[in-house]
């Protein structure tokens, strides 16, 4: 039982840094019908920046400035790069975005070699909040959490209730009415690309001291993230959400409950063979919940697409 | 009307239409023969391994742009079914009683067949709809496959794949492929084999009916088409022809690993193939053979070659998405209106420059990574075959000179260079 808290805990906190960043593509994506394949490089950026200023100035500071850094690089790299791409067609840009992701990564081996850089916790939260049952919860997660959730919080209140708010809703949906409405509608294309990509940057920022900041970081979380807003429904905010959070505590308890499918196949019923060796499913018998936690989030997918091509909580039938 | 074309048979360029049998069976007969005296003119070993690895690639990149170019459909996961497919061959080279019953030239059929067979399931659901969502689909399908070869070990062999021996074939006339020149021969006669097929496909009903799935998809649904399946035959040829480039690449190489099927092979293949041009036929054809070259050539020479691939592929997305099949198309009219030579002067003064001064900014890259990277020590660094210390300003300041002087010049001569195009494209004489 208190195993299953503790969970719980780790899995919002993957969820919830899932969805800083399927936020961000969701929202970009809904705009623009494109999905941003750089996405996760924005993150990695903002990593790498937080961590050289955090060199110089500390953590809070790197925590401060590295999202404005990186929300500028992307307005930059909407409105000189996308902005151009943009009338060859929706696939040129597709692979716009992907050819950035490898730039992107080859620029920062370029800077910063291919070893992992020595981003850590900052002292003040290096310590343990509290523990469940004798696993201690360290005070770092609960910051993450508290993060995320106001970020959250903040987004969700600027897009409902505020006027800048509805205007890049209206012009998510009607962007010739807008403008002929008067409003600057490419800016507000560029602003919502830069705000998708500073978000990333944020987490970023707080993922690199616990998940490494390391050349390779933008290749493990990018495809999860892709895969996060395709099974929330692309477009869909709060698809999204949901779809993180899934993942987030799929993941963690496919993690640290050994379950092993010989286990699940005997419990319904069908006897494990006696001799392996020439057993074609050999694989599928010894495989455990662990080994495959990784690829549960594609495999979600998978039958997402199947049963509900929309995603969870879609409405486009595109 | 005296600038009115017309047709002129006597004119070399307008000749060229008539006779459409042996025009369109000539780049055939060319590509055979080069591909039969090749050898003859690279001997070595190395080059003999480099143009396999091309052949295969063009093979590969063709088979991509079935989806890319002529479907429309942007897939990040193709490697899975060319990696598939040479898995599928090399557990056939394992099974020695069934591997000794035929030769091994047909073995690319058996990766073909197997591409096909996992093309037909995983499209009956990924071709729903093109676009974005094909783009995601392949993406979660190829990581899941490519991430499950790690799991499964009984089909892909974990981390260290599984090797074979192709001499158990049935000899072959007598030859049972124990050097690198038959191998050489034999990955020839399918990349000819297979081109010539991919380009017959796209003139049948279906290959044109991909296109137009691919331009307009309503419009292709209100005749009567379905475009879910148009796209589906696409998809399932395409993994047909990506499993035989995975069947030859496991003849060649005889061990195929994860490497063959994850993300980072699917990303170059798009890459080789928006390099060569979508739009055309040929296009992979050269982008695969100029990306080979590059690779091999370049990575001896600098650690960065990935850096530059990557700036390159990106400059090709942003100013020519025609990739490089369509720069060179771009000149047809002008050969065709006979004003080829307006354009060498400006040519000349605008991308010499250009290119010196881009060498010039490598330079200062290499120099960059040089300064930061090297180990402690080690200032000295070789470029462009000149030996210089990295710590000292003078060479920065020649990189830097070099590389502002030739990309001022190529500016100022840039609008040049653009009106002497539009005149050699427009009709008439020149004004």
């Amino acid at each position: 039982m208190e195993l299953i808290l503790v969970n719980i805990i780790d899995g919002l906190v993957t969820g919830l840094l899932l969805f800083m960043l399927s936020a961000g593509l969701t929202l970009i994506f809904s705009m623009m019908g494109v999905l941003n394949f750089a996405h996760a490089s924005f993150y990695m950026l903002g990593a790498y920046f937080a961590y050289q200023i955090s060199i110089a100035l500390g953590f809070w500071m790197g925590l401060l400035i590295a999202p404005i850094i990186v929300g500028v690089l992307g307005a930059g790299v909407e409105r000189y790069g996308l902005r151009r791409v943009h009338q060859y067609g929706h696939v040129p840009e597709l692979i716009f975005t992907f050819g950035l992701a490898l730039l992107i990564e080859e620029l920062v081996q370029f800077i910063w070699g291919k070893n992992q850089m020595p981003f850590n916790i900052p002292e003040v939260l290096n310590y343990t909040a509290f523990s469940v049952a004798g696993n201690s919860i360290p005070a770092y997660k609960i910051f993450m959490i508290f993060i995320s959730v106001g970020i959250f919080m903040g987004l969700l209140y600027v897009l409902t209730k505020t006027r800048v708010g509805m205007i890049i809703q209206a012009a998510l949906s009607y962007p010739r009415t807008v403008e002929s409405l008067g409003h600057n509608v490419p800016l507000i294309f560029m602003g919502v690309f830069g705000v998708g990509t500073a978000l990333a940057g944020v987490a970023g920022v707080i993922a690199g001291p616990v998940l490494g900041t390391f050349p390779g970081m933008a290749f493990v979380l990018g495809s999860i993230v892709f895969v996060t807003i395709v099974i929330g429904g692309l477009g869909s905010l709060w698809g999204a959400l949901v779809a993180s959070l899934l993942i987030g505590w799929l993941t963690t308890f496919a993690k640290s409950y050994n379950l092993a499918m010989s286990d699940i196949f005997n419990a319904i019923g069908i006897s494990t063979p006696e001799n392996m060796d020439d057993n074609i499913f050999r694989d599928l018998w010894t495989v455990t919940s662990p080994q495959i936690a990784d690829i549960l989030p594609y495999i979600l997918m998978v039958m997402i697409l199947i049963f509900r091509p929309a995603g969870l909580l879609g409405k486009r039938e595109s | 009307m005296s600038n009115q074309l017309t047709t002129d048979p006597s004119k070399s360029a307008q000749r060229m239409r008539a006779g459409s049998m042996t025009m369109t069976l000539m780049p055939w007969i060319l590509a055979a023969g080069a591909l039969m005296l090749m050898p003859f003119i690279f001997t070595s070993s190395s080059a003999l391994t480099i143009m396999n690895q091309m052949w295969i690639t063009v093979i590969f990149a063709l088979a991509y742009n079935m989806l890319l170019g002529q479907g429309g459909m942007l897939s990040f996961g193709h490697a899975v079914y060319a990696g598939v497919g040479g898995f599928a061959c090399m557990h056939i080279m394992n099974a020695s009683d069934f591997f000794a019953s035929f030769p091994l030239p047909v073995l690319p059929v058996f990766g073909g067949i197997f591409g096909a067979g996992l093309a037909m399931i995983v499209g009956s659901f990924s071709t729903r709809s093109a676009g974005t969502v094909f783009a995601m689909i392949s993406l979660g399908v190829g990581e899941l496959i490519a991430a499950s070869s790690v799991i499964i070990v009984a089909f892909f062999g974990g981390e260290e794949g599984i090797s074979g021996d192709r001499t158990y074939a049935m000899p072959f006339f007598g030859n049972e492929f124990l050097q690198q020149i038959n191998v050489y021969y034999l990955t020839s006669f399918w990349v000819l084999l297979s081109a010539a097929l991919m380009y017959l496909w796209s003139r049948t009903p279906v290959g044109r009916m991909a296109n137009a799935v691919r331009d307009n998809p309503e419009r292709a649904e209100f005749l009567g088409y379905s475009a879910r399946w148009v796209r589906y035959y696409s998809f399932v040829a395409s993994g047909f022809f990506a499993g035989i480039a995975g069947g030859l690449f496991a003849i060649n190489y005889e061990i195929v690993t994860e490497e063959n099927l994850n993300t980072a092979s699917s990303g170059v293949i798009l890459l080789v193939t928006f390099l060569g041009g979508v739009g055309f036929f040929f296009g992979p054809i050269i982008g695969a053979i100029v990306f080979t070259l590059v690779q091999t050539v370049l990575s001896l020479q600098t650690e960065l070659w990935a850096f530059y691939a990557g700036s390159l592929f990106l400059a090709t997305v942003m100013f020519f998405p025609g990739g490089l099949a369509g720069l060179l198309m771009m000149h047809v009219p002008v050969f065709k209106l006979g004003k080829a030579k307006l354009l060498i002067e400006p040519y000349f003064k605008t991308l010499l420059p250009a290119a010196i001064g881009i060498l010039g900014l490598c330079a200062l890259v290499e120099m960059t990574f040089h300064f930061r990277h090297a180990t402690k020590g080690d200032n000295e660094m070789t470029l462009f075959w000149t030996t210089f210390d990295s710590h000292t300003v003078l060479p920065w300041l020649i990189a830097l000179a070099v590389t502002a002087v030739g990309l001022a010049i190529a500016k100022r001569t840039a609008p040049a260079l653009k009106e002497a195009w539009s005149d050699a494209n427009s009709a008439g004489e020149v004004s």
